[in-house]
């Protein structure tokens, strides 16, 4: 499939400080790539490149075929950008500003199809300026969306959402992706990386740590979590980096466990003694986050 | 597309919704519009309606001035205080990402202040001639609307400029007042300078309200002899155009609190 997005050695320093340091990746067309990581990571500095906002130092960049910062009014025309600290004018109506900035754009969105998408039918009357907190994000994301574009780029698109309104804008998010939208989107949320996103690359300190689907993701970085009480824990095999015994309570953590619970049941079955509650945990993203965090944190304390 | 012709459409659709926005604030539209008139009409109450010459009442003097006061203050005040209020919320950075151009985005605010300023000054002539015997004179009328014109371009470049150079938004409103309300007052616009110290005067000479507030002045009194503009006028504001255009045109950022 053909590439919406290229990047490859993206660099670029404020200062002294470096807040991309040679990233890679690429987006196919029709993709929802998630960019994780905390704040500070380079996410921001990532996406405003590649929307044209900023130039990067060094590096190839390729959007839709153009040089986002070169790419002007066409390029513009093509993408939509959903962006955290963009505002609109307070004393507009939903509806009047929906029309106002579809204007600029050739293939451009009906008002009204766009307020039934985000489900500010009820505000669509309304001023700005009358809308809560959720309501401007969801105008954010018609506005966003009123040009039709083929690529789009929500910058945390849920932060400071309670659950029920992000639940309501990753439906959103999923009817785009079921249009056959491109989208790169950039969160600190590993749930809605782990939902939202066909591939996710994470970033830490302006570097690519980690890059992969959510399943692989798992499957590369994972380590499996073996837990069991057990009245006499003596001659227990060792398995991975266990066994971690606490009174009665056994854990293993594991790389290849399949392979170790053959061993560890057989150990059981041999000598007539129970497991009892056992229980394999897969690691959740978010452990493999913070084992990934962890090990560029020691990494780099070391060098 | 079929070049810059093609945008026309999309300009006058920019000017509308400014003007729109600018309608719907209130604060904005009673210091651009409002705070004028209120002075005419306090003034020409406080100087009496007797005559200051013969056939001729106080406003036909004053409502000139006053109506400079307000062009101007709808350019570079509001202008100003405006467009730094739409980048601190982040409008300007919405519509950079848009395919607006940026000269359309900017023209529907340049626009939209001289609209108002035209605005103004028709609001602040009616109310002079209504209630206080102000007499128009359309000998130089021409000369007034050049003047007009290149009041407004200079205005607005200078306008924009501050907010060019002023990147915090809650400093703006500060710092155009505190340009466009002395250089007011050194300008001859509430207060004729007749009395004033030579240094005050040269001082005036050296900013451009006063090449526009003077021969607009002249444009409408009756006994003004000799030529209504001089050259000096044109050149001075048109030194600051070009001042204004430079520095809103190198420095301006469209990004929230400044470029990073």
């Amino acid at each position: 499939m053909p590439s919406a997005i290229t990047v490859k050695n993206l660099v670029k320093t404020y200062g002294d400080v470096t807040a991309l340091d040679g990233v890679s990746f690429a987006v196919d067309e029709g993709e929802v790539l998630a960019l994780l990581g905390p704040n500070g990571a380079g996410k921001t500095t990532a996406v405003e490149i590649l929307e044209g906002y900023r130039q990067a130092d060094s590096g190839e960049i390729d959007v839709l075929g153009f040089r986002p910062d070169a790419g002007g009014r066409v390029f513009r025309d093509r993408i939509g950008i959903v962006l955290q600290e963009t505002g609109v004018e307070p004393v507009l109506t939903v509806r009047e500003v929906i029309e106002l900035y579809g204007l600029a754009y050739t293939r451009r969105r009906p008002a009204d199809e766009l307020i039934s998408l985000v489900g500010l039918e009820e505000k669509a009357d309304a001023r700005i300026k009358t809308l809560s907190g959720g309501q401007r994000r969801r105008l954010d994301l018609a506005l966003g969306l009123v040009g039709d574009p083929d690529l789009v780029f929500l910058d945390e698109p849920t932060t400071g959402f309670d659950p029920a309104a992000r639940r309501k804008s990753w439906e959103l998010v999923e009817g785009l992706t079921a249009l056959g939208k491109t989208i790169l989107l950039t969160t600190h949320y590993l749930d809605e990386a782990q939902h939202l996103a066909d591939r996710i690359v994470v970033l830490n300190e302006g570097r690519i740590v980690a890059e992969g689907t959510p399943q692989s993701l798992g499957a590369a970085q994972a380590v499996t979590t073996v837990r069991f009480r057990i009245a006499d824990p003596s001659g227990l095999p060792a398995l991975g980096d266990g066994p971690h015994i606490e009174g009665s309570l056994v854990t293993y953590r594991v790389t290849q466990p399949t392979a170790d619970l053959y061993v560890l049941t057989r150990w059981a079955v041999e000598r007539g003694v129970d497991l009892t509650g056992l229980e394999v945990t897969r690691p959740s993203l978010e452990d493999i986050y913070l084992h990934i965090m962890d090990q560029t944190d020691s990494e780099g304390r070391q060098g | 597309m079929t070049g810059w012709r093609a945008d026309l459409p999309l300009l006058w659709r920019q000017i509308r919704n400014q003007n729109r926005t600018f309608w719907r604030t209130p604060v904005a539209a009673f210091f651009t519009i409002a705070l004028p008139v209120f002075f005419l009409v306090l003034f020409s109450v406080l100087f009496g309606s007797a005559e200051v010459a013969e056939g001729y009442r106080f406003s036909q003097f004053f409502a000139p001035a006053m109506a400079v006061f307000a062009a101007g203050s709808a350019t570079f005040t509001s202008l100003s205080i405006g467009t730094a209020l739409a980048r601190d919320q982040g409008i300007l950075k919405r519509v950079r990402g848009t395919p607006l151009p940026s000269w359309i985005y900017m023209g529907g605010r340049i626009g939209s202040a001289v609209w108002i300023a035209v605005v103004s000054v028709v609001v602040m002539f009616s109310v002079a001639w209504g209630l206080f015997g102000f007499v128009m004179i359309w000998d130089n009328v021409g000369v007034a609307v050049v003047l007009f014109v290149l009041g407004m371009a200079t205005f607005s470049a200078l306008g924009l400029s501050v907010c060019a150079v002023v990147k915090n938004a809650d400093s703006v409103p500060a710092v155009a007042n505190a340009v466009f309300l002395p250089m007011a007052f050194i300008s001859g616009i509430f207060i004729p300078l007749d009395d004033a110290p030579g240094w005050l005067i040269v001082l005036g000479d050296i900013f451009p309200l006063k090449h526009f507030a003077q021969p607009f002045g002249h444009s409408f009194n009756p006994f003004h002899t000799g030529e209504v503009i001089g050259w000096e006028n044109l050149a001075i504001m048109g030194a600051w155009l070009v001042v204004g255009l430079v520095i809103a045109t190198r420095f301006f950022s469209w990004d929230p609190k400044g470029s990073r």
